[in-house]
Formats: structure tokens, C-alpha cells, sequence
């Protein structure tokens, strides 16, 4: 066990060294002069341009100064914004509970939709249900998040009236209220994307020999699901990265959708800005989020089930 | 009596009127971008605007035909380009092994983590560049998918007795490559190609809702949504017609899809 973990640990760290040189690499790969992309909107007189260079050691060698500016991350010192003159960590502190706010209210309603779901739609293969609600599965997983959003906003912002159109709220209950149908937009295709994981592998597991087995011995059918769904829940879990990739994708599209001033809508406006450190500092974040929760999921399948560790170990 | 496959044929019709649209906008929507910033926004239904206009006087419906080009040209493209790469990669990986293999999934499972909106907005954005670049990004970011494909279907094919006897006849290694095994994987390459141009015009329009990728004032699905984004109280249909054909357009190719790849896999086990 200890061998395994230290190794993916080990791996982990190799991938996120690699994905941090390749950020910091992003400040000289936009077009242009980097002190003048540093110097943002200022006037850019040779003073500033040269009081720049200085600040950022931008006349260093390539590697000094990443590794200068790998320190600072580690020590927690991510810059400072150019559009707003800020430390980026102050920026990334005010957005960042909205952001989870609303990721971890789509993924509850999603968990509490898609998973039964896809149990239901799994144990009564090819019926109506299942194909209905496989249809809507594949439509939702496609359609685009933003379309979606603007459709609801349409019907249940404008039309009845019901949810409120733009912004946050102002805290405790009425915040929730405005997540309502941003949370909902995210979780359709988040909600269709685990139906259908659940669904393959409840019907995987359905598939086994062990199955028949418990059954023909004459176990009730309330017993053989607990078998069937503790094993299924084993490569949903698993996917749980691609189920974050998804959800971290769907976040900025649906905060720049409702106006909300999260993560995702501070990395779309760094983007066009050309605010470099934010964008840097966002990335590697989600980046590093990804990547501990890829190898918590190794970690757990590897405890949770033999099999990883019978193959890990041979 | 075998049922007609009722799936393609409602699917077809949508993709076939999206695709004449794109071949034919210079014809259907001629002044698509005709601006009459005097005349404003006016609601659909005005005579002359079946959908109405936008903030600058642009005929929706001419607006949403035209955008049909853009939707569809670079997605087609990603699609091949990535299948292109994932062909000639996968097959190498799949029949050689070895350190090819090795490195080349490795090179997948990097790109794979990263999720695709974030690294396709980063860098798209930064490099500034338009239209072509968001698909020649979009390649790379697709093209992992392709590779892992290919290389497990040609894995598959590899161990079966056709390619054995064709190894005993002694022909080459290319040729069995290329003229026994390639066919025999082509469907499911199909299939994932239709399924990937789905996902590259939800990618990419998400891009130009976004403000990237298509140059401003030029007709776009994604950026109608953007632009409409405002007007959802003065002329809705500004972001119910192109919202709808992104909709329509993707889940119709992602059913369609989805059926040619069950057909493929039924195929293959009944060989």
C-alpha cells in the first residue's frame, strides 16, 4: 500500500512540476513583448517598461525565472493582477466560495439525480424508461451549457418570472435562490454524463458470473443489488476526475452566462485581458484540483477493491 | 421484418438542412451581416424580420443561416484532423508497441487530464489568434481520444487469425497495417469522428461565446448567444434560434453517432 501511494504520489508531483512549467511558459508565449503584457494598460514609457523588467527579472535566464516564480507559488505568492493591481490570491479569495457554492450545489443535484437513474434506467435495460432517458442523456451531454442556460433564463427568468435574472443575491438563503438555475444549467450535462457512467456500469456488473450465481443459490433480489451496488460504484468513483474536468469546464460558461462573479468568469475576463498572472494562477489551480483528486481516486479504488491491488502489485 | 432505423432518418433531416445552410449562406442570407443600426432591435414577427433583429439592426434568421457555416466547417475539420493524427499514431502504437506505445499514451493520459474547455480558453486566448488556431488547438486537445481508440482497436484486430495468416504469407508490415487492419477499424473511427464533431462545435462555440475564435461582427452561433445575451427582454429570439440550432445540431449528430457506433460493436461480435 505505502509503495503504491508514493509512487502515484511521486507521479502526481512529475505531473503538476510539468503542467506548472508549461503555465509559466504561457507569459512568453503570448505575442508580444512580455514586459509590455506585464505593463497591461499603463502608459509604457521606457521607465515603466525597464522598472518592470526589474520587478519580474524578466533580463534572467528563462529558468531562474521560473524557478523564482515556482517559489513564490509554493510559498502562496501568485502575483499580482495587472488589471486590477491586486495580489491574485486576494482576487482568487473573494470569488472562490461562490465558485464552490455553486459547483457543489450542481454536483448534489446531480448525484441525487443521475445516479438512481441510471441504477433504475441499468436494471430495466431496454425498456422505455431506459431509452428515454438514455435520449436525454446523449442530448444533455452535448448540448452546449451556455445555450442551455440562456433557454432556462428565458423561460424561468423573463417569461414566469420565477428565478431571479442576474447576480448572487445577497447571502444565506436568497444566495442559494440565485444559484438555483445556474446550478441547474450545470448540472444537465454534469447530470448526463454520470447517468450514463452509472447506467455502463450497473449493467456491467448486472453481466457477471457472480450475479447469476447469487441468484440461482437463492438470494433475494434486495441482496444481490447491495452486491451489484457496491461493485458498480467502483468506476463511478473512479471517473470522478473526468466528472471534475467536466464540472470545472461547465463553471466558467455558466458564471459568464448568469453574470456571477466566480473563478470561472475572473479566468474568461483575465483571458481577453491578457491578465497573464491570473490566468497562470487559475489554471494551476485547477490543474493541481484535478490532479489530487485523480490520485485520491486511485488511493481509494486501490483500497476499495482487490483487483486494483492485485494488478498494482504484480 | 426489420424496422426501419428510425434514429438516422430523424437525425438526418436537421443535419441535412444545418449543412445546406453552410454550403448555401451566400445564397440563403445574403445580407447576413447587413447592419442598420438605426432600426435597433425590433421583436420577431415585424414584417421583413421573421425573427426579428439585434442591437445592430441584424436580420436574425439571415444572421442564423449564415452562422450555420462557421458551426460546421471547423468541426468537420477538427474531427479529420484529430482522426488523421489518432489513424497514424494509434496504428503505430497499437502493431509496433514497445517505447512507441509507451510514450504515446503517456503524451494521451497528459492531455486527457486536463479538461479541454479550460486549456482550449487559455491558450486560444492568449496566443490571440482567431478562427483556424482555435481549430488547430482543438486538434491537439481531440486527438488523444483518436489515439487511444485506434491503438486498442488495432490491438484487437492485430491478434486475430486473418493477420496471422497474412503475417505467414509474408506481407508487409505497412501493407498489413494499412490494407488488412485499417478497414476493419474504420467504422468505429466513423462513428467517433461524428461524435467528435458534436463535441468540437460545442467547444467551439462555447469559445466565441467566450469572445474567441470567430472575429467580431462575423456570423457565429455562439457569439449570437453572447450578444443576444441582453436583448432576452426586447427580441428573445436573438438567443432562442441560435440557442435551439446548437441544441438541435449537436444532439442530432451525437445520436446519429451513437447509433453507427452500436451498429459497429454489433458487427464486430457477431464477426
Amino acid at each position: 500500500m505505502l509503495r503504491f501511494a508514493l509512487g502515484r504520489l511521486a507521479a502526481t508531483v512529475v505531473l503538476l512540476l510539468a503542467v506548472s512549467f508549461v503555465v509559466f511558459a504561457l507569459l512568453h508565449l503570448a505575442p508580444g513583448d512580455p514586459a509590455r503584457n506585464l505593463l497591461g494598460p499603463r502608459p509604457s514609457s521606457p521607465e515603466a517598461l525597464a522598472a518592470i523588467r526589474a520587478q519580474y527579472h524578466l533580463d534572467d535566464p528563462f529558468i531562474s525565472q521560473y524557478l523564482r516564480w515556482l517559489g513564490g507559488v509554493v510559498r502562496g505568492d501568485l502575483g499580482q493582477s495587472i488589471r486590477s493591481d491586486e495580489p491574485v490570491t486576494t482576487l482568487l479569495a473573494d470569488r472562490v466560495t461562490l465558485t464552490l457554492q455553486l459547483a457543489s450545489f450542481a454536483f448534489a443535484i446531480t448525484v441525487l439525480a443521475a445516479v438512481p437513474l441510471g441504477i433504475a434506467a441499468a436494471s430495466r435495460a431496454g425498456s422505455v424508461i431506459d431509452r428515454g432517458v438514455s435520449v436525454a442523456a446523449i442530448v444533455g451531454v452535448g448540448a452546449p451549457t451556455y445555450a442551455v442556460g440562456l433557454l432556462l433564463l428565458y423561460v424561468f427568468g423573463v417569461n414566469l418570472d420565477v428565478f431571479p435574472v442576474y447576480g448572487a443575491g445577497e447571502g444565506g438563503l436568497d444566495r442559494w435562490w440565485h444559484l438555483v438555475l445556474p446550478a441547474v444549467t450545470l448540472a444537465s450535462g454534469l447530470g448526463a454524463l454520470v447517468f450514463k457512467l452509472t447506467r455502463t456500469a450497473v449493467l456491467g456488473e448486472l453481466d457477471q458470473d457472480y450475479v447469476a450465481f447469487a441468484r440461482s443459490r437463492g438470494l433475494s433480489t434486495r441482496q444481490v443489488r447491495a452486491l451489484v451496488l457496491r461493485n458498480a460504484m467502483v468506476p463511478v468513483v473512479t471517473s470522478l476526475g473526468l466528472v471534475f474536468g467536466f464540472l470545472f469546464g461547465g463553471t466558467i460558461l455558466v458564471e459568464v452566462t448568469f453574470a456571477l462573479q466566480g473563478i470561472g468568469s475572473l479566468l474568461a475576463g483575465s483571458v481577453t485581458f491578457k491578465d497573464i498572472p491570473v490566468v497562470q494562477a487559475i489554471t494551476l489551480l485547477t490543474a493541481a484540483v484535478i490532479a489530487l483528486t485523480a490520485l485520491a481516486v486511485d488511493l481509494f479504488s486501490f483500497a476499495a477493491d482487490p483487483r486494483v491491488r492485485k494488478r498494482a502489485t504484480t | 421484418m426489420k424496422r426501419p432505423p428510425l434514429t438516422p432518418i430523424l437525425c438526418a433531416v436537421p443535419l441535412t438542412v444545418v449543412v445546406v445552410c453552410a454550403i448555401g449562406a451566400h445564397w440563403l442570407a445574403p445580407d447576413a451581416t447587413e447592419q442598420d443600426v438605426l432600426l435597433g432591435v425590433v421583436p420577431a414577427g415585424t414584417s421583413g424580420h421573421l425573427f426579428g433583429t439585434d442591437q445592430l439592426g441584424r436580420d436574425i434568421l439571415q444572421l442564423s443561416i449564415a452562422g450555420a457555416r462557421s458551426a460546421v466547417v471547423g468541426p468537420v475539420c477538427i474531427a479529420l484532423g484529430s482522426m488523421l493524427i489518432g489513424v497514424v499514431l494509434g496504428t503505430f502504437a497499437g502493431y509496433f508497441g514497445g517505447w512507441a506505445d509507451l510514450a504515446l499514451t503517456k503524451y494521451a493520459d497528459l492531455l486527457l487530464a486536463l479538461p479541454t474547455t479550460l486549456i482550449a480558453l487559455v491558450v486560444a486566448g492568449l496566443v490571440d489568434g482567431g478562427y483556424w488556431v482555435t481549430v488547430l488547438v482543438l486538434v491537439v486537445l481531440f486527438s488523444p481520444t483518436d489515439i487511444r481508440l485506434v491503438r486498442g482497436a488495432v490491438m484487437t484486430q492485430a491478434a486475430r487469425p486473418y493477420i496471422e495468416s497474412a503475417r505467414v504469407l509474408g506481407l508487409g508490415r505497412l501493407r498489413i497495417m494499412f490494407r488488412h487492419i485499417l478497414p476493419n477499424v474504420l467504422p468505429v473511427a466513423l462513428a467517433t469522428m461524428l461524435l467528435n464533431v458534436a463535441f468540437a462545435l460545442v467547444a467551439m462555440s462555447a469559445l466565441s461565446f467566450l469572445g474567441l475564435g470567430v472575429g467580431p461582427g462575423e456570423p457565429d452561433w455562439g457569439r449570437q448567444l453572447s450578444d443576444g445575451r441582453d436583448l432576452l427582454g426586447r427580441n428573445a429570439a436573438a438567443v432562442i434560434v441560435p440557442g435551439v440550432l446548437i441544441i438541435v445540431t449537436a444532439a442530432a449528430i451525437n445520436l446519429l453517432g451513437d447509433w453507427l457506433q452500436e451498429r459497429s460493436v454489433e458487427r464486430a461480435g457477431r464477426r
